[in-house]
């Protein structure tokens, strides 16, 4: 419990601050283009996360072997060279996102918001109009089925209906049951965006995360908005209905991720106590005992 | 649920989360005891699975999925009702109690005479509603047919199947109705037919969930409704007694992927209306054959190793997916998921006398 407090006391306080400048009207104007910024957790989002590297993140057993048995080699299957990132995911990668409202012709009443993502050209509808989340048997997609409401000055949004994703792109898998909650606020051109995925089957605790988005106060070339996949065999002997899969415990890059950033193996395995700031101490008490080793010398 | 227990000791959240989870336990559980009534070499336990449920509080979902395709959910398999001028075709009847809501379903989406019914394959809560459904319907049918038989020939539509589902079917214990078999059977690999101007083509898929199950493709509509060729809501139950082998289930679930084209970005196109569970499109198909052929890869490469069975469960082969597919109540557990992979795995793969050192990463192939 207190470890799920913290969380939630971590998510307030997140709110709290970024929504401290916001204007007063009811209804934020939140259209326009939107440009990412990527100092937050850069190493993961742009040149891509490493392998074995699950540090920081609430995982379960299940989402470790998952992850543990993942071999990129699968997205070269032309059946899976064109899979999306989901709504959760892709608000991390290098998208530009063009935000925009419908209404209602007759009462002006705001029907959506609808987002688009650069990445994988996809299309978010976040119903403004109170209706329902479809049921059990309605079909999930990338974006997943998403209702929005104001509290005050910040966005709302919940979404369900998710296809499975990723939680982090080296093999951290997030279901297709999970739940997705995002928080929404203005301060000037910069547009903060909080979120909590609550994973019943991979997730121990919820995972929250943030993202910054800069206005760009024009639009960008046609040509950007686009993605374009066509699925190719890759691989000459690859045959179908291959599925490439390390076999758990058997990772082939194995130590790699600790020995180069001097970590230990209970650190990268991930987990909720990883993401806690008492952990520091225990890395510290690490540290102490394991000093990084000198580099060798080089070799004339 | 003893199924959905972590390998871990949860904390606070997971407690949490475990509970949000439930629903989606209780609904295996429908599905498990669903399915069951099919389950065995004795075919139809039906009288004892129906005693088990309460069916008055079952409710036809239902979900329009292309053109005049949809897909009911109530209980036991789901039902794919197709309508057009010509009349209706129906996929699978669920279980008998409820093919009054059944048909009542069927009604507000056409008042044209149910023509077909087609068994995906022999289980009971796909067949349950077999006798009702074809006796609300009509055949059409003339010339020798009608002169020879009379009034009968045409009194009732016709039910589809392959032929190994009713070779099984007619050993059934206590026998089913004649009226409820599926008499009108396919032996060959494919079946196509022309039905309110829709292309419909029904592949046999051999040795997979039971040794005759069949996929039907709606051409046009583009929809492929599976049968339990395919579930989003447990791991593939493997009816040996009836057929069944895991290498021909994965071989089905590719065989799908092959038949369903979707968008630039892998989502909808054509939309597949599984046994059990939500509408899905290929990407679902994907997620499930990757998951499916990964825990047959492992278990494979164990035996190879020349493990025992409790040495292969003991690594956990389907740890990742089991919060996901995996019970340990029900009669389709994931213990017996592990053990029919293991018995097929050994027989197709004889442990080496002597081992080599197997190399880490593994292929299906």
């Amino acid at each position: 419990m207190r470890r799920a407090g913290l969380c939630a006391a971590a998510l307030v306080v997140a709110v709290a601050l970024t929504a401290g400048a916001a204007p007063a009207a009811a209804q934020v104007e939140l259209s326009g283009v939107w440009q990412p910024r990527y100092h937050e957790d850069f190493p993961e989002r742009i040149p891509g996360p490493e392998l074995r590297d699950y540090l920081g993140l609430p995982i379960n057993d299940a989402a470790r072997q998952f992850a543990e048995s993942w071999d990129p080699s699968r997205i070269t299957l032309p059946e899976e060279q064109c899979r999306v990132h989901v709504a959760p995911y892709i608000l991390r990668g290098p998208t530009n996102l063009r935000v925009w409202v419908e209404k209602d012709p007759k009462t002006q009443d705001v029907i959506a918001i609808k987002m688009y993502s650069s990445t994988y050209e996809q299309t978010r509808t976040i119903w403004m109009d109170g209706r329902p989340h479809p049921g059990p048997n309605a079909p999930h997609t990338w974006m997943g089925f998403s209702t929005g409401r104001w509290d005050g000055d910040m966005l709302i949004v919940d979404t369900t209906h998710l296809k499975q994703g990723w939680i982090r792109r080296n093999g951290i898998p997030m279901s297709d049951q999970a739940a997705y909650t995002e928080y929404i606020v203005l301060n000037g051109d910069m547009l903060s965006h909080i979120s909590v995925v609550v994973d019943p089957v991979f997730l121990a605790e919820p995972l929250v995360k943030s993202e910054e988005f800069i206005r760009s106060p024009r639009d960008l070339p046609a040509q950007t908005w686009l993605w374009v996949c066509e699925a190719v065999q890759e691989i000459a002997t690859q045959t179908e209905g291959d599925v490439p899969a390390y076999l758990p415990g058997e990772h082939p890059f194995k130590g790699e991720f600790e020995t180069k950033h001097h970590v230990p193996e209970f650190a990268i395995r991930g987990g909720p106590e990883t993401m806690y700031p008492d952990f520091q101490a225990r890395l510290r008490e690490w540290a102490a005992k394991n000093p990084r080793p000198a580099p060798a010398p080089e070799k004339k | 649920m003893g199924g959905k227990e972590p390998a871990a000791s949860p904390g606070a959240g997971e407690e949490v989360m475990r509970t949000r989870f439930n629903p989606r336990v209780l609904r295996i559980a429908a599905v498990a005891a669903a399915v069951a009534i099919g389950a065995g070499g004795a075919v139809v336990s039906r009288a004892a699975a129906q005693q088990n449920q309460n069916f008055d509080a079952v409710e036809m979902d239902v979900q329009r999925v292309s053109g005049n395709v949809y897909m009911v959910v109530g209980a036991g398999g789901n039902t794919t009702v197709f309508t057009g001028p010509e009349g209706v075709m129906v996929v699978d009847t669920q279980f008998a109690p409820l093919s009054d809501k059944l048909l009542a379903a069927i009604r507000k989406l056409s008042d044209q005479p149910i023509r077909w019914v087609v068994n995906t394959h022999m289980h009971g809560d796909h067949i349950g509603g077999n006798e009702a459904v074809a006796k609300a319907g009509r055949t059409r049918a003339g010339g020798n047919v009608v002169g020879d038989i009379g009034q009968a020939a045409t009194a009732t539509a016709r039910i589809i199947a392959h032929e190994n589902a009713l070779n099984r079917l007619v050993k059934a214990n206590p026998p089913l109705p004649s009226a409820a078999l599926p008499t009108d059977t396919f032996f060959t690999e494919r079946r196509d037919m022309l039905f309110n101007g829709e292309a419909i083509q029904m592949f046999h898929e051999p040795a997979a969930h039971t040794d005759g199950d069949i996929l039907v493709h709606f051409r046009h509509a583009d929809v492929v409704a599976t049968g339990d060729l395919f579930t989003t809501v447990m791991y593939p139950f493997i009816d040996e007694a009836n057929g069944g082998t895991i290498d021909g289930y994965i071989k089905a679930l590719n065989n799908i992927i092959a038949i369903t084209v979707p968008s630039n970005v892998n989502e909808g196109g054509t939309m597949v209306i599984p046994g059990h569970g939500r509408l899905s499109d290929e990407q679902d198909v994907i997620e499930y054959r990757d998951m499916v052929t990964i825990v047959r890869d492992r278990i494979r490469e164990y035996v190879k190793r020349g493990m025992t069975l409790d040495q292969v469960k003991a690594k956990k082969p389907t740890l990742d997916f089991d919060r996901r597919y995996g019970t340990d109540e029900g009669f389709w557990t994931t213990s017996m998921f592990i053990e029919v992979i293991y018995k097929q795995m050994l027989a197709a793969n004889p442990p080496a006398k002597t081992t080599k050192p197997a190399a880490a990463r593994k292929g299906s192939k």
